[in-house]
């Protein structure tokens, strides 16, 4: 059996077991209303957790995209606030806007050699920064396109909405899995994760897979900003705040390797509902308080970061037992 | 004489941005009495500084074991939520001041453990705290934000010691007490070591794992007591808000003190100015009239400064450049010399 796949396979099987206990005490958490929303609820939050999951991969780490995401709002509205410009052209501006800026922490991270964390905190910093310098107060969006976009659903079975921003968290996780599984490029973000000489060695252009990694982690924030502003309704410069951590944790949820070279997209997807469905629980249960969300998302952590040690482990020791 | 080589850096610099200040407004350097405290702006950005300052102290030590503690800002939480609600309860002072500080230290153990036994990245294993931090503390305030009318409690926070605020006499004392143990004795050198290379200090005899786990520790308990400050200040614990940003806070004081986040060689003291660099920022830029905003754009500028300045790749490309230009004068020198 394949021991890389193994915490994806812990994922989809913790997955499906929390489903039937859910599914066990509330009947009504398996319709399609509740799957529907579980979907558009947490659309922003896969999205950007399917370029947090290349980031990862590649061995790095990104902290700006909570930030980027409140920008990205908070400049959508001021736009079309101020001017007349059709969203879909503010769309374009704002994706060409948060790919450059990704991209420049992506270069700085290659050029100065310093950790990840620490180039993606100034973007953090700088990010949150440029969202309170346009505004402050939450800016309401009253564009008439943004309706269509808010009302745009289709009609599953069973009266459940499958809605348009549900559907691009789908296609953005699609997209993911061909850019992670299927092109060169994701291949050398593996190889780079997995050991920077080795790459190096392979051929692979650090420095340029190192840019278009965090290039692309801006371009999913970016459009993750666009998917929580037609979900709110609104630009708000404090929204938002330590989605960083809930997107890392999803990723690991997912069964993604945080040294970097191992993972798959899909497990993201599954982290990602994993986290949605404790929170619908604790609605549906209705005592319990909201706090034990982070709570047991902290649990889930440890639980999947002491059972990767453990994998890594295990295959160390085979590895020195066929050498032996 | 060393250490005031080590530290001039940091000194400039807050002078530098004192007289900043100062230009844009004049009222900076004033210090009045009222009563039987000093007051004016620099002793508030003495007692302000107080939470960041006594971070810095535990996330040095941490960061020169290469590690990094992101959890100190919920811990603060954690804290100050187990004080106000011992004293709330009736506890009384110091059982409510003990437990919490406890609180801190099981913090730092749980990192440590997670660190130095089972060997996760201490980003990562601190990651797994930060994340959970807020709910245990809102477990603890039961999601309110628990107030309390204790006066030897709210001391802490707002009280006064021979003219000065008891926040600034605390981290002076830690801040201080701390850099004489490291450096009176031999601490501080392991402690260098194991961030240089852990394999290596455990080889030459350096118990590195008890060692790791007591730096988280020390860190635990420095976030303890900038929790007491934090709740003992607002006379309520706040599980959503207490000490929110502040690791990031700390972090960038250790990292203008002109510490490498690579690990090793560390300075407490410059960490220290690192925090009062960072509050005179804060407070000048209310203090002058600029919109708080600029507060986290300026701050990525600082980051992205040291960034350059601490850069290995950037450092040795500049030695490069250094040595070929000083072997091309020398060569031009010995060509004038032979004719």
């Amino acid at each position: 059996m394949n021991t890389r796949a193994l915490p994806l396979y812990a994922t989809v099987v913790i997955f499906l077991l929390a489903y039937l206990l859910c599914w066990l005490q509330f009947p009504n958490i398996l319709s399609t209303r509740v799957v529907g929303n579980l979907l558009t609820d947490n659309a922003y939050l896969g999205i950007v957790a399917v370029g947090m999951t290349l980031v990862i991969l590649s061995g790095g780490i990104d902290l700006s995209v909570g930030s980027v995401i409140a920008f990205s709002g908070v400049f959508i509205a001021v736009i079309l606030r101020e001017t007349s410009l059709h969203p879909l052209v503010v769309f374009a501006l704002l994706l060409a806007l948060t790919t450059a800026f990704g991209a420049a922490m992506g270069f700085l991270i290659d050029r100065l050699a310093m950790p990840a964390f620490i180039v993606t905190l100034a973007g953090m910093f700088l990010a949150r920064g440029a969202a309170y310098m346009l505004s402050i107060d939450s800016v309401p969006i009253a564009h008439p396109f943004y309706k269509t976009l808010q009302s745009a659903y289709w009609l599953m079975p069973g009266k459940g909405r499958l809605t348009l921003i549900g559907v691009v968290m789908l296609l953005t996780v699609l997209a993911g899995m061909v850019v992670a599984h299927k092109t060169r490029f994701g291949a050398s973000v593996y190889a780079l994760g997995g050991g920077e000489a080795t790459a190096r060695l392979m051929g692979v252009r650090q420095g340029r897979t190192t840019m278009l990694v965090y290039a692309f982690s801006g371009l999913m924030a970016g459009l993750s900003g666009i998917v929580f502003s037609i979900y709110t309704g609104s630009g708000y410069s404090l929204a938002t705040v330590g989605t960083e951590l809930t997107a890392i944790a999803a990723v690991v949820i997912g069964g993604t390797l945080l040294t970097g070279g191992a993972g798959y997209m899909f497990g993201t997807l599954v982290g990602v509902l994993t986290m949605g469905l404790i929170q619908t629980y604790i609605v549906f249960d209705g005592t319990l308080s909201s706090w034990w969300t982070k709570i047991v998302i902290g649990v889930l952590l440890l639980v999947f970061i002491l059972l990767q040690k453990g994998l890594l482990k295990l295959s160390q020791s085979r590895l020195e037992g066929s050498g032996a | 004489m060393t250490l005031l080589k080590r530290i001039a850096p940091q000194l400039v610099a807050l002078a530098l941005l004192v007289a900043l200040v100062t230009v844009f407004y004049p009222g900076f350097l004033k210090i009045g009495i009222s009563g039987d405290r000093l007051v004016g702006p620099m002793i508030d950005v003495l007692k302000r500084g107080a939470p960041v300052a006594l971070l810095a102290v535990g996330m040095t030590l941490v960061i020169a074991t290469r590690g990094i503690d992101l959890s100190v800002g919920t811990t603060m939480a954690i804290c100050g939520a187990v004080a106000a609600s011992a004293v709330a309860g009736g506890w009384g002072l110091v059982p409510a001041l003990l437990l919490a500080l406890a609180a801190g230290a099981l913090a730092g153990l749980w990192n440590g453990l997670l660190v130095a036994v089972v060997g996760i990245q201490p980003f990562v294993a601190t990651l797994i705290l930060m994340t959970m931090g807020r709910g245990i503390a809102q477990l603890i305030t039961e999601g309110r934000i628990l107030t309390f009318t204790d006066a030897g409690f709210a001391f802490f926070g707002s009280g006064s010691l021979l003219g000065l605020p008891v926040p600034a006499w605390l981290w002076l004392a830690c801040g201080l007490g701390m850099a004489a143990l490291m450096r009176r004795t031999a601490l501080g050198l392991l402690v260098e070591s194991i961030g240089i290379n852990r394999r290596a200090s455990a080889l030459a005899g350096v118990n590195a794992t008890v060692l790791l786990i007591a730096v988280y520790v020390v860190s635990g308990l420095c976030a303890a007591l900038a929790g007491i400050v934090v709740t003992a200040d607002i006379r309520g614990a706040d599980a959503n808000n207490a000490g929110l940003w502040l690791e990031l806070d700390a972090i960038l004081a250790v990292v203008i003190g002109g510490n490498s986040l690579l690990g090793g060689r560390f300075s407490i003291i410059a960490s220290l100015i690192g925090a009062l660099i960072i509050q005179t920022i804060d407070t000048g830029i209310l203090l002058a009239g600029f919109p708080s905003e600029y507060n986290l754009v300026i701050k990525a500028g600082l980051v992205l400064v040291i960034l350059v300045l601490q850069s290995p790749r950037i450092a040795g490309e500049w030695r490069l450049w250094r040595d070929s230009h000083r072997a091309s004068r020398e060569a031009a020198l010995h060509r004038g010399a032979a004719k």
